[in-house]
């Protein structure tokens, strides 16, 4: 059974068609990959699962609930948690406080949301963190925070927009150990990203696009050597 | 000097609250910054006895009643950070309610005054169903739009005594009526409204409300991602916020026992709200007391100056305020403060760690 199924997503803004009948599935406790060159539609596609963007036509199920068309609080509460691309933490908050909102989800008493968050804080290795205020943390940091934050609300899926993009190889490695270890827990991964020596080792599976379609999906190994994929990144000859 | 000692007493919790050492865990053990707390709310109950003059106690009140609509427009303008110039629709509501209850359907004035306060939440609702579709400014030029409607609907309206206003007939006195011919009793009335107002505030920001409204304030979109009803959480904060200014309106038609459109829905009075709480520091606790005492005393004082022909002096040295916070100081007197707190505190530990090396 599968966890997420987008069934003949498209969606239009205007004129621009961004998502042209995408269709895959991702299983439970697993790591996908969402590629593609840029404007290929990846980040339009998180939008259409996460509530911000609903799909022009097509479906996308939640463990056979359906949740195209579902509001982005709906989506948070329905088991869907993002991070975007550019952090979007609470700047005025500590990396704490921030956790602690998206805890309040699951239990509204703030010494229990305290207690949670800093137990995700020190999962996504910044416990030492704690009352730093978000705002003058650096990139990595930030992101690791806001999939702290994601992960407060106990998705089944998570959606992780661009998590390595800018960082260094440490960062990465860093980033790269924090999702290995969500998984562990048996929490999806959709991650869209740029940096493939990033998220091909780790993937189960890899969905590519190129102008809003999909181009190829399967194993790692598989999309790389896919012809069309390795046209629509270097070009055609 | 004994107004400047009402001043000083309103005017020193943001120095002390100023302590970057908020505790994470609310502390069991007493504090010495509880004690300084005690020793504040006693001064402020003992200002009527020292203080006789009854304009220096006016004075008073005034600071008090500022701060109490400041602290009130704070939860929605600070914490939920959707500035709303429109809050005197809710004052006049709060001052029209219970007046016209009061005078026409001779209702107690409690119960007359709470009504008030529930009316203005309920059509705060109804308000910001509609605005809160809107961001930013267009948010704040809303508000200011539906105050303009509910003014003019005030003024034509007769059995309101539309521009001419109301008048509550002081024939019977005593805390039943709400009516006193000294000012004490109206001294411990409006600093008893501030007292409950800032406890609502601070449960507020304690609670899991508190966090949301500053994340809604921070980065909507993520707030969103993270189960939070924008729409939801911004009405209960502007409902909150509007019937504790609509008390605070009722408190001003029970003190000057008149009102009429242009005292208690003026334009002026949103922006004056909206200031108190910018310039003592949005967002914060104590703040607005701090922006109360500043702008009351700059309004009582260009009126003592320069009486009837310096009339919009007060208003030159606000717009020369807004500039000055805007550019300097955008969190305000108390962000100020915290600021030199902190720097002092960081050279400080500098210093400590210079002589360990």
């Amino acid at each position: 059974m599968s966890l997420l199924r987008v069934e003949n997503v498209t969606k239009r803004f205007g004129g621009i068609t961004a998502n042209q009948d995408v269709s895959f599935q991702m299983g439970a406790g697993q790591i996908v990959g969402l590629i593609g060159p840029n404007g290929a539609g990846k980040t339009t596609m998180f939008n259409c699962i996460a509530g911000y963007a609903p799909p022009t036509s097509g479906d996308i199920w939640l463990n056979d609930k359906k949740i195209s068309g579902y509001s982005p609080e709906q989506c948070a509460r329905a088991g869907i948690g993002r991070t975007f691309q550019v952090a979007r933490t609470f700047t005025s908050m500590t990396a704490l406080e921030n956790v602690m909102v998206g805890a309040f989800l699951i239990n509204r008493h703030v010494a229990t949301a305290r207690k949670s968050a800093a137990e995700l804080l020190d999962f996504v290795n910044l416990g030492q963190f704690k009352d730093k205020h978000a705002g003058s943390m650096t990139i990595s940091e930030q992101r690791r925070l806001a999939v702290a934050r994601a992960l407060a609300v106990k998705p089944k899926l998570l959606l992780m927009d661009e998590v390595m993009a800018g960082l260094n190889p440490t960062e990465v490695k860093e980033t790269v150990e924090v999702v290995l270890k969500i998984r562990e827990q048996g929490i999806s991964c959709l991650i869209v990203e740029h940096v493939l020596e990033g998220i091909m080792p780790i993937a189960d599976a890899i969905v590519v696009l190129d102008y809003g379609k999909k181009i190829a999906d399967g194993k790692p190994a598989e999309v790389s050597n896919d012809p069309k994929v390795i046209a629509a990144y270097l070009g055609d000859e | 000097m004994n107004t400047l000692e009402n001043t000083a007493a309103v005017g020193i919790p943001p120095i002390e609250s100023a302590a970057p050492a908020t505790p994470a865990i609310p502390a069991r053990t007493f504090q010495p910054k509880y004690l300084l707390w005690i020793v504040i709310l006693a001064i402020a109950l003992l200002v009527p006895f020292f203080v006789k003059d009854p304009s220096h106690q006016n004075l008073a009140i005034l600071i008090l009643m500022a701060a109490q609509l400041g602290v009130s427009w704070n939860i929605i303008g600070g914490y939920a950070g959707q500035i709303s110039l429109g809050h005197a629709a809710f004052y006049g509501l709060g001052a029209y309610t219970s007046t016209m209850l009061i005078t026409l359907g001779s209702l107690n004035p409690w119960l007359s005054i709470l009504a008030g306060g529930l009316l203005a939440a309920f059509i705060s609702l109804a308000i910001g169903w509609s605005c809160f579709r809107l961001k930013g400014h267009y948010f704040a030029m809303a508000t200011i739009a539906v105050a303009e409607i509910i003014q003019i609907i005030f003024t034509n309206w007769e059995y309101a005594g539309a521009a001419v206003g109301l008048t509550i007939p002081m024939d019977k006195q005593g805390w039943s009526v709400l009516i006193f011919a000294d000012k004490e009793p109206y001294y411990y009335l409006a600093l008893g409204l501030l007292l409950l107002t800032l406890l609502a505030n601070l449960l507020i920001e304690r609670s899991y409300l508190g966090y949301y409204f500053r994340a809604i304030k921070d980065e909507p979109d993520a707030a969103r991602s993270l189960g939070i009803s924008l729409s939801k959480y911004k009405q209960i904060a502007f409902a909150v916020s509007s019937f504790f200014t609509a008390i605070g309106g009722s408190l001003y038609a029970q003190k000057e026992l008149y009102i009429d459109p242009a005292s208690v829905l003026h334009t002026g009075l949103s922006i004056k709200m909206a200031l108190v709480s910018i310039l003592g520091g949005v967002g914060t606790l104590f703040g607005p007391i701090v922006g109360a005492g500043v702008l009351t005393l700059i309004e009582e004082g260009t009126r003592m100056f320069f009486g009837g022909s310096g009339r919009g002096t007060d208003l030159i040295i606000y717009a020369a305020l807004i500039v000055i916070i805007a550019v300097y100081y955008p969190s305000g007197v108390l962000g100020w403060f915290r600021q030199m707190f902190a720097r002092r505190k960081a050279q400080q530990s500098q210093r400590a760690q210079g002589e360990q090396v």
